[in-house]
């Protein structure tokens, strides 16, 4: 009598159906929207989460800037989701290394890949290595308190920065290197960073692109903080602007937007500017267009940036779909860091996974992986690195919908049952890992936010996982 | 017998409280527990309380699938108070569970403030919001109705002053991704179309909004965010449409597909 009591109550009540067990690698945005929907639509289902950090969360921890904290918003529902009885976290467990994903799959009856993008695309110019010159990636990992970033000590001692992109990364890093620094000190970046930006000289910002104002990747929002930003001067040259009112009279009211408010901003600031002639502005940032890098140029004792010599260039076709071409001239803009904020890229995990090396992503159709029943993907792995959170959240619910459908028409054979975490957890012992559990995260969690309670932010972020693993005494 | 019965007794209790999520009301109202002399006869009290656990549990998990929030909560604090009652003495007879019990009380103190404030149905993709909870009704509620991305249409109340967004959250509407941001202009999840008669009377947009809307799914001339816009008695009867989003046109041409063979 008291052995069928022990052995759960529970599984007496629930329906008589085997439940179905999902793997999902990787815990940022994409990983967490597909368990969030898999759990709603289907009653029985459990889904593990594994992730290769002890803490979750990915890029809205890691890659949303400190002075967004609404984007960070969306943590509230992962964490209800985490806490719900038919999911589980399990971080520290690095996929591909740890446990494969042939060994996830014996133990799951759909595994998906949501590990995203944690490389970046490279120039492949001269120089590129030289000191000074940085990923964005690197960049916005140092100041979000990534771990593999912690120690890139980022020389902030000249007075110009050269950001190469136009995106919404390019702007965040702008946007952080000449903040005021009161606007920073309240938010949740991390105190060396903090200190570094403190002492730095940077005073001027430009970011560069290969093609014109109409193919800029960066969204209004972002921009129209940017112009707003205290203590800093927006420098456009009319001239990259001319005739471009007409142009986008017709075209969708976003660009439409974003354009107008740029040719604004162009126009203003230059009249400003000759009033205020000698005011002493602190500091400057601005957009250059048509221009391509094709060296990183070396300082006398060949150690660190000087500058870059661009190839300025003309547009082929229009909209979204123009290509830039070199003219044969010129230019060279010094400067002292370069920033290189012309994508993320994916890498793959393990050899049982195909891999699109051209595009960088994991080959599939509406999310299930090709060739490879039973795996799917989401997020950037899946896509590319493009977009912002809702993009992703609704890319994971699609690839959610073939995993429901799949179990729905008997694709994944769930009569057979599988182990789930009972297989994997004796794998990761026998290999010396031992996982972090969400309830062990949220120690983690309330050390971070007591200790930024003292100095008035949200929190300090841990960047040592050695000791984040300590702190629960692992 | 009497180690198995002590055994099980703690897990038992464990096991029993995620299926109801009866947390907060349960342990909200326990004081002392009450002395008890003797000890009772533990098989058939243990067998008797197992029985009433199982026959009470049955109804309120077969309830939580698919109510809405009220009488899940209504049967489930009923069902609380019914156990509470029942477990009590037992504990204190085991006398050994009591610090168990005890424990429960302090764990999910913590929680159970968060619990309440947490969506009822489970997997929503917002957190309830703390603005309308517990607020007394104003006058008359409005009508609202929500044409769902599959069609369906979602009728509820909602109060004057309440954002569209509020009255998703707060009423529990099965609007998948909505209000990813929780109302702070930093997404565009909570974009709604609404009726041209409507949507002229609607307070003016601010720059901040269009510049989020701008980045949204299947934008309209009549589009708005949800969170910013606010119940007004003339909105009463008002039908607004969630727009459909990419994997909603390939879902909806799945299941063409499947009705066809």
């Amino acid at each position: 009598m008291a052995a069928p009591a022990r052995v759960g109550l529970r599984r007496w009540l629930s329906s008589r159906a085997p439940a179905p067990r999902i793997c999902v690698v990787g815990s940022g945005p994409a990983g967490f929207y597909t368990a969030q929907h898999i759990l709603k639509h289907h009653d029985l289902a459990q889904v593990d989460i594994y992730e290769k950090l002890p803490v979750p969360f990915g890029l809205v921890r890691f890659g949303v800037a400190p002075d967004h904290p609404e984007v960070k918003n969306v943590i509230n529902t992962f964490t209800h989701t985490a806490r719900s009885d038919r999911c589980a976290y399990y971080g520290n467990v690095t996929v591909g290394r740890d446990v494969t994903v042939g060994e996830l799959q014996q133990a799951y009856h759909a595994v998906v890949l949501s590990y995203g993008a944690e490389d970046n695309r490279v120039l492949g110019i001269p120089g590129e290595n030289l000191s000074g010159v940085y990923s964005a990636r690197a960049f916005v990992g140092w100041y979000n308190g990534l771990p593999e970033n912690r120690d890139l000590k980022p020389d902030l001692s000249c007075e110009t920065a050269l950001i190469l992109g136009h995106g919404n990364v390019a702007l965040d890093i702008a946007r952080i290197l000449l903040s005021p620094l009161d606007f920073l000190r309240k938010t949740d970046i991390t105190d060396c960073s903090l200190a570094a930006l403190a002492c730095s000289k940077v005073k001027r910002v430009w970011l560069a692109g290969r093609r014109g104002p109409l193919q800029v990747a960066f969204t209004i929002k972002e921009l129209r903080e940017m112009i707003n930003l205290p203590g800093t001067q927006p420098v456009l040259n009319p001239a990259d602007f001319t005739g471009l009112e007409n142009a986008v009279k017709d075209a969708p009211r976003p660009r439409k937007r974003l354009t107008e408010l740029m040719i604004k901003t162009a126009l203003e600031k230059h009249r400003e500017k000759a009033v205020m002639a000698q005011a002493a502005v602190p500091r400057q940032w601005g957009l250059k267009f048509q221009r391509s890098p094709q060296e990183v140029l070396p300082t006398a004792d060949g150690m660190r940036v000087r500058g870059v010599r661009m190839a300025l260039t003309r547009l082929e076709g229009s909209g979204d779909s123009a290509k830039a071409v070199p003219t044969g001239d010129m230019e060279e803009l010094e400067c002292g860091l370069v920033l290189s904020s012309i994508g993320y890229r994916s890498l793959p995990l393990d050899p049982a996974v195909p891999f699109d090396t051209q595009h960088s992503i994991i080959p599939n159709n509406l999310g299930r992986v090709m060739g490879v029943p039973g795996l799917y993907c989401s997020g950037w792995v899946k896509r590319g690195p493009v977009g912002v959170i809702i993009t992703t959240m609704n890319d994971s619910f699609d690839t959610a919908q073939s995993v429901l459908e799949d179990l729905q028409e008997g694709v994944l054979d769930v009569s057979v049952s599988k182990e789930g975490f009972g297989a994997v957890g004796s794998i990761l012992r026998s290999r010396g890992i031992r996982p972090v559990s969400f309830s062990e995260w949220e120690k983690i969690d309330a050390a971070e936010v007591a200790r930024g309670k003292a100095a008035g932010k949200p929190r300090e972020k841990i960047v040592d996982p050695q000791e984040m693993l300590q702190l629960i005494g692992h | 017998m009497m180690l198995v019965t002590i055994l099980c007794s703690v897990p038992v209790s464990a096991l029993i409280q995620p299926q109801v999520g009866w947390k907060a009301t349960r342990f909200k109202q326990s004081p002392s527990l009450p002395p008890q002399g003797g000890c009772p006869n533990f098989s058939l009290f243990f067998f008797f309380l197992l029985s009433t656990i199982f026959i009470t549990l049955t109804p309120a998990c077969l309830a939580t699938k698919d109510t809405p929030g009220d009488t899940k909560q209504d049967l489930s604090s009923m069902i609380a108070q019914g156990i509470s009652g029942l477990v009590r003495p037992l504990l204190s007879g085991l006398k050994v569970s009591k610090t168990h019990f005890v424990y429960f009380c302090k764990v999910t103190e913590q929680n159970c403030i968060r619990s309440k404030q947490v969506s009822r149905r489970g997997f929503s993709s917002t957190c309830k919001l703390q603005c309308a909870s517990g607020e007394s009704s104003s006058a008359d509620p409005v009508t609202v109705h929500f044409i769902n991305r599959d069609g369906e249409r979602l009728t509820t109340t909602a109060k004057e002053g309440e954002s569209l967004l509020e009255v998703v959250v707060n009423q529990n509407l099965a609007i998948d991704g909505f209000g990813a941001c929780e109302g702070t202009l930093a997404c565009s999840t909570c974009h709604l179309i609404f009726e041209k008669d409507v949507f002229q009377k609607l307070d003016a947009i601010s720059d901040e909004e269009m510049d989020m809307l701008d980045l949204a799914y299947g934008l309209t001339e009549t589009s708005r965010l949800g969170c910013q816009v606010r119940i007004k008695k003339l909105m009463d009867g008002l039908t607004v449409r969630v727009p459909v989003e990419v994997s909603d046109i390939r879902s909806q041409l799945e299941v063409g597909k499947q009705s066809k063979q």
